[in-house]
């Protein structure tokens, strides 16, 4: 036996193996949330991956079935964390559409404003995180403090910052204050140095580039066939957005463009997401200036005129007897809702994100269904990082934006 | 790339006479709920339309937006729907495609060869509803335990009543079971600061 033999050689009774498996999460700080891979790897490199969702299952679609509509928002905001006002924003829209009710135009943008903001706070991590997956921590810190101020301006709208409820059924549950304004008008002012400063510390920057570049791509077709929407699709090449092509919310009254990558890797998800926020204060600049041309009564308008699900003023309760009986009854859940099929799409954080509820005349949804972009693309990943490296496999999860609220739902 | 005959952007109308056209009286139960064309087929015939659908150059619905299946139990003999949602992103039109099927015997075919994005949400809908997809390549629960035996999005599983009082809920700091508050049980004297005991 030669001197290599002897030191290579397998202890007695162990199998040979080729190659190694291990688990990536579901508790691992990489994964940035409770979801689990199990990647066989030959080396560093990886043969194939099988992942695992359903850890914080919440079973949403059920719980939804015994309540009425307006106690479903703070479900929905469970879903993409990240972005919680856009699923409240698109949950109400679907009820609008399921009811017939028409918003008037101020309530549409003040949603714009909402919506926007959520989109880039949701990048920004998105963003921000790729970074700290590559070694790059600066820019994660210095983003936070404005992503602290737009959760800031959701306080002043809603009282919370997180998981938001925010908004209505048939629009907000008080107008804006000016401290909201104030604070959005230092934001608009702000931000776009900070996120010039922020793009310049990764665009430009040869570590970054050569660590995103070509790392996971995926074709338009294969994407498309995956059902990829939003950022991760225009990624490689596809100008799909639902706000352009099922406008809702007023989205065909303002002036923007959809970003698009061609690759579909790494260093083109976080470009589009780049782009897109520019997009997003473009659309928020023009929205704010629409609301403050706003003159006469229409410059105060903030919710329709739906008494039966729209909760009145609680100084009406104590004094009118109307109020106070659509007060009982919609805090009761007795109000009955039309009967009807409605799929509505918004455009959230990670893509089109869909409600789809059937209602057979009771009091809550016979069935609701929500369509989870992240869930569905998240199927993809195998392919994405198959023959890639294990540091690889990290950034595209990463890069992907996979929040497991809205995979598991 | 397409012949010029199809450049004419599809409605509703034109959608139902292709169908029409190629499957006769097997489509039914035309509807058009806000908008959305809505249709259904035998279940034994799920790929050949999805197929006709996804194929066909005027048609062409290549996006599977939602696949998703609804339990309903007054149905007899049909209480499984499976419902995809399906989009022409060119033309922008989307449309809504069911197929009923038993209970008893839950099988459809499944979509996974035509889009990959079926794979999951195929999964997810045999957790919930226990529909068989024939020929799925990994037919196994995704979102709750293997060991489940029952399908609990179907209606004969209802939620919980949320007026039992048999719930032991001291660990969330509500104190036992059956306690209203009105005596003074052990366990509560714990939660009373011992200077006041």
């Amino acid at each position: 036996m030669s001197v290599t033999e002897k030191y290579t050689a397998l202890p007695e009774g162990s199998i040979e193996q080729r190659t190694t498996k291990i688990n990536l999460g579901p508790t691992h700080p990489a994964t940035h949330g409770v979801f689990q891979n199990i990647l066989e790897l030959d080396g560093e490199t990886i043969v194939s991956a099988e992942q695992t969702v359903g850890y914080i299952h919440r079973a949403f679609e059920k719980i939804a079935e015994r309540r009425p509509l307006y106690q479903i928002t703070p479900l929905t905001d469970r879903l993409n964390y990240c972005s919680a006002p856009i699923n409240n924003m698109g949950w109400h829209m679907t009820c609008e559409k399921l009811l017939g009710i028409q918003t008037p135009k101020r309530v549409d943008y003040l949603r714009v404003i909402v919506m926007e903001l959520a989109r880039i706070a949701d990048h920004l991590i998105c963003n921000s995180v790729i970074g700290v997956d590559t070694g790059a921590f600066t820019g994660f810190l210095y983003v936070m403090q404005y992503r602290e101020l737009i959760y800031e301006i959701w306080e002043e709208v809603c009282g919370s910052r997180l998981t938001t409820n925010i908004g209505r059924i048939g629009g907000f549950e008080r107008d804006f204050n000016d401290i909201a304004f104030t604070k959005l008008e230092r934001f608009l002012k702000e931000y776009p140095e900070v996120l010039k400063e922020f793009e310049s510390l990764f665009v430009r920057n040869r570590i970054f580039m050569e660590r995103t570049i070509g790392t996971g791509p995926i074709s338009a077709e294969r994407a498309l066939n995956y059902g990829f929407t939003g950022p991760n699709l225009r990624a490689a090449g596809v100008d799909y957005d639902v706000r352009v092509h099922t406008p809702y919310c007023s989205y065909q009254d303002f002036e923007f463009d959809i970003p698009v990558g061609s690759t579909g890797d790494t260093y083109d998800r976080f470009l589009v997401r780049n782009g897109e926020m520019w997009q997003s204060l473009r659309i928020i600049e023009q929205a704010y200036r629409k609301i403050q041309d706003m003159k006469g009564e229409e410059a105060s308008i903030f919710h329709a005129d739906v008494p039966e699900y729209y909760l009145p003023e609680k100084k009406d309760v104590y004094t009118k007897m109307e109020a106070l009986i659509y007060h009982f009854k919609i805090i009761m859940g007795e109000i009955d809702i039309p009967p009807g099929e409605v799929y509505h799409c918004v455009e959230g954080g990670n893509g089109e994100l869909g409600f789809y509820l059937i209602s057979d005349g009771g009091r809550s949804p016979y069935r609701l269904h929500f369509r989870r972009p992240c869930f569905i693309y998240y199927q993809a990943y195998e392919e994405m990082i198959k023959g890639g490296m294990l540091s690889d496999a990290i950034i595209v999860m990463s890069s992907l934006n996979l929040i497991a609220g809205e995979m598991d739902g | 790339m397409r012949p010029e005959a199809y450049t004419m952007s599809l409605t509703n109308e034109s959608i139902k006479q292709r169908l029409i056209e190629k499957f006769g009286e097997q489509v039914t139960g035309f509807e058009e709920p806000y908008g959305m064309l809505t249709f259904e087929a035998p279940k034994e015939l799920n790929l050949k339309v999805l197929n006709f659908l996804y194929e066909d150059g005027e048609l062409a619905f290549r996006f599977l937006t939602d696949l998703t299946a609804v339990h309903y139990p007054a149905y007899h003999g049909r209480e499984l729907a499976v419902v995809y949602h399906l989009h022409n992103m060119t033309d922008n039109i989307r449309i809504r495609f069911k197929v009923f099927t038993s209970i008893a015997q839950p099988d459809v075919f499944t979509a996974t060869g035509l889009f990959s994005s079926a794979n999951w949400q195929e999964r997810e809908a045999y957790d919930f509803y226990g529909v068989n997809f024939v020929g799925h390549p990994n037919l196994k629960r995704i979102q709750n335990v293997d060991e489940m035996d029952y399908f609990p999005q179907r209606k004969e599983y209802p939620l919980e009543d949320q007026t039992r009082i048999d719930k032991d809920d001291e660990m969330f700091g509500r104190g036992g079971s059956l306690d209203f508050g009105n005596k003074p049980t052990a366990d509560k004297s714990r939660m009373i600061p011992e200077s006041e005991q």
